[in-house]
């Protein structure tokens, strides 16, 4: 079972090429070949084939009974950081633990594990490296058709003298955002996800082996268009940057409003086409403000170029405070 | 639907949980879900319905609590119930205020056997 949908569909593996390797893992795929399933399932670390590992883990065993004992303490610690809501629904599990005693038959153990540190402990993983071989990442989150590739394919164009980027392109399926970015000259890798809505920390951790950017560069990161699943998914990058185009929604931010919450800068795009629609600028960057004080705005056309100048200084700014 | 990535970690916590401690099954997972965790709660639901299959928590019963959103006005200093992830003090029409639950996304206790 994938890791993101959970069918069995070979299709929907995740998949990390560069343009020019399609054809042949393609045909892999279309192929259902054996081999090629396989490996790509061994490359899944986010994917845990568990059932192989029975009864290999035995030393765990004392340690379990001792979280067991110590139940009640363990609760009140873990709950101390998490204030006042901790009291609306504590009472249940003391519960359970009455017939853990009992008998040795059924006992409770108190986890406490964030859902997500798994992807969170990757993250830091990838945030080491990024630090060690400065660079500077940022991951480009949007809805479907906002203009991330466009505008990636424009700023990679017009600071090719001064600034090195490189791009890991994420989308559901095929090369073409990567061929697009790599028309440009810049170096680039693409994640397709199969039907996953996101991209994980542990999908960057392998492209950008895949990828290898030079030291001291930057490193964008195109996720997968979609406002709502990456927006809980860090990949170690230094800022979320959230692009909406005007022939969106303006009250988009407190629409989705955990994208907005987690990035620190938001590109209005596509302002050419402001005369033509609806879009109202202040109403949109005031609804972004609710959800998130902090965050920095930039109104730009990926296509006249318009704005892209404080854009570029930003990046300049950042790339060189960061690295 | 990031529900199901979500749901597959659950399960993988789980199981190694509950192979750490050498049990053959798990019969009860306790699940924490934020009112603005960005997780609906019907989606991971369905989603660990699927997930749990052949697996060691094939059998178990899920109970996911919900966590009511709360956040600290950083004008007025009160606590208010906070259900998306923003709003306005409704005490003293504050737009800045810090988050004090409601993110939660963790897997609180096993039972096995």
């Amino acid at each position: 079972m994938c890791d993101t949908c959970g069918c069995g569909d070979p299709e929907s593996l995740v998949t990390i090429r560069k343009p020019g390797e399609n054809e042949s893992i393609m045909d892999h795929n279309r192929g259902c070949d054996d081999h090629r399933h396989e490996e790509k399932h061994a490359e899944e670390a986010t994917h845990c084939h568990c059932h192989e590992h029975e009864g290999e883990h035995g030393h765990g065993h004392n340690h379990h009974n001792d979280h067991h004992h110590d139940h009640d303490h363990q609760h009140q610690n873990h709950h101390g950081h998490e204030h006042p809501h901790e009291h609306l629904h504590d009472h249940d599990h003391d519960h359970d633990h009455d017939h853990a005693h009992s008998q040795g038959q059924s006992r409770t153990i108190t986890l406490e594990q964030n859902v997500l540190l798994k992807n969170n402990l990757l993250a830091e993983r990838n945030r080491g490296y990024f630090v060690a071989k400065n660079l500077f990442v940022l991951n480009l989150v949007s809805s479907p058709g906002s203009g991330k590739t466009t505008l990636l394919e424009r700023t990679i164009t017009d600071l090719k003298s001064d600034q090195m980027i490189s791009v890991i392109e994420g989308d559901q399926q095929t090369l073409q955002d990567a061929n697009r970015i790599d028309a440009t000259g810049a170096p680039v890798v693409q994640i397709n996800t199969g039907t996953g809505c996101h991209l994980d920390a542990d999908m960057i951790q392998r492209a950008i082996k895949e990828l290898n950017p030079p030291d001291g560069s930057l490193v964008c990161i195109e996720n997968v268009g979609n406002l709502v699943c990456p927006a809980l998914f860090d990949l170690g990058e230094a800022h979320k940057v959230v692009i909406i185009s005007v022939t969106e929604g303006d009250d988009k931010p407190i629409k989705y409003p955990n994208m907005f919450a987690e990035s620190d800068v938001c590109i209005i795009n596509k302002i050419d086409l402001l005369p033509y629609v609806d879009f109202d600028v202040e109403r949109c960057v005031t609804y972004a403000r609710q959800v998130n004080r902090d965050l920095k705005f930039f109104q730009i056309s990926a296509k006249t170029g318009d704005g892209l100048k404080d854009w570029y200084q930003w990046l300049k700014t950042e790339a060189g405070t960061s690295v | 639907m990031h529900e199901m990535s979500l749901a597959l970690n659950i399960i993988e916590l789980a199981e190694q949980a509950a192979r750490d401690a050498n049990a053959t099954s798990i019969t009860a997972i306790e699940i924490d879900v934020g009112e603005i965790a960005g997780v609906m709660l019907d989606a991971l639901e369905f989603s660990l319905s699927v997930a749990t299959r052949s697996t060691l928590a094939e059998e178990a019963k899920l109970t996911l609590h919900l966590i009511p959103g709360s956040a600290k006005c950083k004008d007025c200093g009160r606590t208010f119930h906070l259900s998306e992830r923003w709003a306005v003090c409704p005490l003293c029409g504050g737009l800045s205020f810090d988050i004090l639950a409601g993110k939660e996304l963790t897997i609180k206790s096993i039972d096995i056997e």
